[in-house]
């Protein structure tokens, strides 16, 4: 695999490769050069992936204390310090940084404004802004449609609102926080199971489109009521009706079988209780890998082709049992150790943070499927809205 | 419904309006005339879904699920409500939440009390009682009477579903969460009429001033006799309008609005999401959270409903209530049995003052684990005086601030670098006054005499007015004019979901009467209701359709 760090890289660039490359790609995906000519499979011959996710961190990594740099046309990748873990994992990642994000004369909001610009192709133009859809959503409108839940998204940190996918300002998905009430949408009543040899179409769904249709049909006289700057408002709830309407028929199909799904069992831990620890370092990587495991088995049954994971926020919110200050707070106001030539309480937080990236992937790998495992089928996106946390965005 | 076009008001109009002001204000001038915004469209807020839900079918009735990323405007969730959609994540939560809610409705005994046309075990379809079922319910649900079309479609729904599942009552289930789904239930439309009384203008239906008076009084649907105004018109008279209005006054529920509007003014939501280190601040559990909030609520709602009181006392006040659980966190003798609340007053020389000296507000806006002067003195800033604080930029160097060199033991001394240096001082001199005065608070709301050992200075200033301490803070915030603009700007957009910044007329108006009010929200709220302005609408734009409305009507055609 290659290292290419260097050379300032368009969004576009990004999202074709994104959309049409392969494997584990880690910061950004595959580009141009490692698909065929037509973009439609590797330049091996290998199938394009199936499977498409995020995985988000907040801070990103100490500038230097990332990779070994090399030329652009050295072979190989060697990751240093803080995402050492992911070395066991490196033949299967790209690493691509050093971004640049032009603003075009608009404010920087640090923490921000390069999440959703990488995530959208546009810098917010105010606070809370995002301009347009981000990527894991266009992806999911072409692939996401033929499981019973279009996109998953999952937040380790206890907070629904720490997610970074997001069809507009107004239009962010609420993340799941608890591994229980995922649990029950992925394996619950309305799971059915791809390997059972026998199927029968459940009513209940039919009837939840008998609901449905009751609804869709008032919609002419509904946007008949209110005026024309309110309709997008509406559209957009009535486009919802319609994924929602395409998941349910998904469900009156009988599923593809697939011999790497196996039905897990409930999870062992304790949803979070608001005022407890949501944010300590040590619970949200338990959470993760509880999380990491329920999601991979969700991919592998087909329940869903694209999903997004939020380790920490934007920021950082993470903290240490016992300290006064968090991960974000240390990135500004704890000093370089000249000899380390970093701060080592954020790294630290930053090395933990790769750690958990890496037991990600282990978990994806671990999980045969066909000739190879679900990470062979699986692209997914790892990055974060900043390179240098001391100097948020830059 | 008939819509008409959008025309200048005619000096008639006008004419009819001001006598009409006058006659709602007695005493004082009248009020201003104000041309309405267009009509609007709000998504229900959770809280305003739940309400809903209890009122209708019952406090028992649990609602689980997990609701959209609520986006906050001016500084309130339900003002960023107008332009909240459903995405279809969310629009899945509502549909699980729907079946959740109808499958409890038509379990036993609720059934028996909901719906006592439904006989336990019937199979067989029964049109009447569907009729009536969904009729009762969706009027109560939709905020107005259905029309045939829409009691039809779920008397098919109905229908359907008991012969698919051989059960009436699942059938029911059906009918009622395809109303549950509906944009009919989960927006607040805003829909206008000709007015009759003023050809050639526009005025809000009666079911919609309903609803614009009801979530602003009660933050929950209008109830049975509002709904019944609406119907026989007496909504649109002046006396009827009043009436309602000091029904609605006189209602227990009025805490519960007042309790809604405060909470989200100062952020409650985020509780959901606060924590605390339990190594640093070991009495600040889950019970201290949950009790922190009800604790200023309370406060705020004997002050501002129970005793009727000058809104800017709050600041200053020192009556408050406790439990046991608080009692362990503000280091205070409570005798209240645990679980149970007692008022309880802050000694005169207490550093305690106001609802700013309260946990919520103090452990709210801190770290997990220290306090933050810069973050309390946004918040005070944003929330209490509408004063915007800009971001920081983004290439600050904190180098110096927490140097373990350095001999700054205190984050008054900490923080003067941020006030020495030209980028940061701009914000930090609106701020760190503010929180200051209030460090002898820790990150948890606890009182301390000394930060890592060394005396906190907690003197500053607010906009000119120096003071020593928190107490005298509390005086500064109190006097200070922005504190009743604040409130009557953020009170005035909660209920309409308008801004206040085109209506200068009608903001110096209010200004005036809350003055001459004696400062009490309870008159405040009053004036706003029975005002034109608060109801006030201009015709919507309803040119053709989007291009998106058109693709969409193409695909679901």
């Amino acid at each position: 695999m290659r290292i290419r760090s260097t050379h300032n890289m368009s969004r576009r660039s990004l999202l074709r490769g994104a959309v049409a490359g392969s494997a584990v790609t880690v910061s950004l995906p595959f580009l141009d050069c490692m698909l065929n000519d037509s973009g439609t499979a590797m330049a091996a011959g290998a199938p394009l992936p199936v499977r498409f996710g995020t995985w988000f961190w907040g801070l990103g990594h100490t500038p230097g204390h990332g990779v070994e740099e090399k030329p652009a046309t050295s072979p190989g990748i060697n990751f240093l310090g803080e995402p050492a873990a992911l070395n066991r994992h490196k033949d299967v990642i790209n690493f691509l940084g050093k971004f640049n994000m032009p603003l075009d004369g608009r404010s920087n909001y640090p923490h921000e404004s390069g999440w959703i610009a990488s995530r959208t192709g546009s810098a917010p133009d105010k606070d809370k802004e995002i301009p347009a859809t981000t990527f894991d959503l266009l992806i999911a409108d072409k692939i996401g449609n033929k499981n019973r839940l279009k996109t998953i998204d999952i937040s380790c940190t206890n907070n629904p609102n720490d997610s970074y996918s997001a069809r507009g300002t107004y239009t962010r998905t609420a993340a799941e926080i608890s591994p229980t009430t995922l649990y029950m949408r992925l394996f619950g009543s309305d799971f059915v199971d791809p390997n059972k040899a026998d199927f029968t179409p459940d009513p209940r769904v039919i009837v939840r489109q008998s609901v449905l249709s009751a609804v869709k049909e008032e919609r002419q006289q509904f946007m008949k009521q209110i005026g024309a700057a309110d309709r997008a408002q509406l559209d957009e709830y009535f486009t919802s009706i319609r994924e929602i309407e395409n998941q349910l028929e998904v469900q009156l199909q009988k599923p593809a079988p697939n011999e790497a799904c196996h039905i897990i069992p409930p999870p062992e831990v304790s949803d979070l209780v608001g005022g407890t620890a949501g944010v300590e370092i040590a619970q949200v990587q338990s959470t993760h890998e509880t999380f990491a495991r329920m999601l991979a088995m969700a991919v592998a049954c087909n329940q869903t082709s694209v999903f997004n994971v939020t380790f920490s926020n934007s920021g950082s919110s993470l903290r240490k049992a016992g300290e006064s200050l968090t991960h974000h707070s240390l990135s500004h106001e704890e000093r370089v150790d000249p000899e380390l030539g970093l701060q080592p309480q954020t790294s630290w937080f930053n090395t933990r943070s790769m750690d958990s990236l890496a037991t990600f992937i282990d978990v994806f790998a671990s999980i045969r499927e066909g000739d190879g495992t679900l990470l062979d089928n699986t692209l997914l996106i790892a990055g974060s809205e900043t390179g240098d946390a001391e100097n948020p965005f830059y | 419904m008939n819509v008409s076009t959008f025309s200048p008001p005619k000096l008639s109009l006008l004419t009819i309006i001001g006598v009409s002001a006058i006659c709602l204000s007695a005493c004082g001038p009248s009020e201003p005339i104000t041309e309405g915004p267009p009509p609007d469209v709000r998504r229900l807020t959770e809280d305003q879904y739940k309400n809903i839900i209890s009122d209708v079918f019952g406090a028992s009735i649990i609602v689980g699920g997990r609701f959209d990323t609520p986006v906050r405007t001016e500084g309130l969730q339900a003002v960023g409500a107008r332009n909240a959609t459903v995405t279809a994540a969310a629009l899945s939560q509502y549909d699980e939440m729907a079946r959740s809610i109808s499958e409890q409705v038509m379990s036993e005994p609720s059934r028996q009390f909901l719906v006592p046309c439904a006989m336990p075990g019937q199979v067989a379809f029964d049109e009447s009682c569907t009729t009536q079922f969904i009729s009762k319910t969706g009027r109560l649900l939709f905020r107005r009477p259905l029309t045939d079309d829409e009691t039809s479609a779920r008397t098919d729904v109905v229908r359907e579903t008991t012969q698919r599942l051989g059960s009436f009552k699942e059938g029911l289930s059906s009918g009622l969460a395809s109303l549950l789904v509906s944009p009919q239930f989960l927006f607040i439309a805003d829909v206008v009429e000709d007015d009759p009384d003023n050809p050639g203008t526009s005025r809000l239906n009666a079911f919609s001033k309903a609803t614009r008076l009801s979530f602003f009084l009660w933050n929950r649907s209008p109830d049975n006799t509002l709904l019944q105004a609406a119907e026989t018109g007496d909504l649109h008279s002046e006396d009827g309008l009043e009436g309602q209005v000091e029904r609605m006054m006189a209602s227990p529920l009025l805490k519960a609005g007042v309790r809604s509007f405060f909470s989200d003014l100062l952020e409650f939501s985020e509780f959901d999401f606060l924590e605390k280190d339990s190594l640093i601040y070991p009495a600040f559990g889950a019970g201290a959270v949950r009790d922190a909030q009800e604790q200023t609520l309370r406060t705020i709602t004997d002050h501002v409903v129970t005793k009727d009181k000058d809104y800017r006392d709050l600041f200053t006040t020192r009556d408050t209530f406790m439990t046991s659980t608080l009692g362990m966190v503000y280091r205070v003798q409570v005798k209240a049995r645990p679980g149970t609340w007692e008022p309880y007053q802050f000694a005169p020389d207490d550093p305690r003052i106001g609802i700013q000296g309260h946990l919520s507000f103090l452990a709210l806006n801190s770290h997990p684990g220290r306090s933050s002067p810069t973050l309390r003195g946004k918040a005070i800033r944003n929330m209490l005086l509408c004063q915007q604080v800009p971001d920081p930029p983004p290439d600050v160097d904190f180098s110096g601030f927490n140097d373990p060199n350095s001999p700054s033991k205190t984050a008054k001394e900490r923080l003067t670098a941020h006030s020495t240096s030209p980028a940061c001082a701009g914000c930090h001199r609106i701020t760190d006054p503010i929180g200051l005065a209030l460090e002898k608070f820790d990150g948890a709301g606890q009182f301390r005499q000394t930060e890592n050992g060394a005396p906190i200075d907690t003197s500053g200033d607010l906009d000119g007015i120096d003071y020593a301490d928190s107490k005298g803070l509390g005086l500064a915030l109190r006097d200070n004019p922005a504190t009743t603009k604040c409130l009557i700007n953020r009170l005035y957009a909660y209920g309409s979901g308008n801004s206040m910044s085109s209506r200068s007329e009608w903001m110096t108006y209010l200004e005036d009467r809350f003055t001459a009010d004696g400062y009490r929200i309870t008159s405040l709220m009053k004036r706003i209701s029975t005002s034109n302005t608060f109801y006030a609408v201009s015709a919507p734009d309803m040119s053709g359709e989007t291009i998106e409305t058109a693709a969409n009507n193409a695909a679901i055609d």
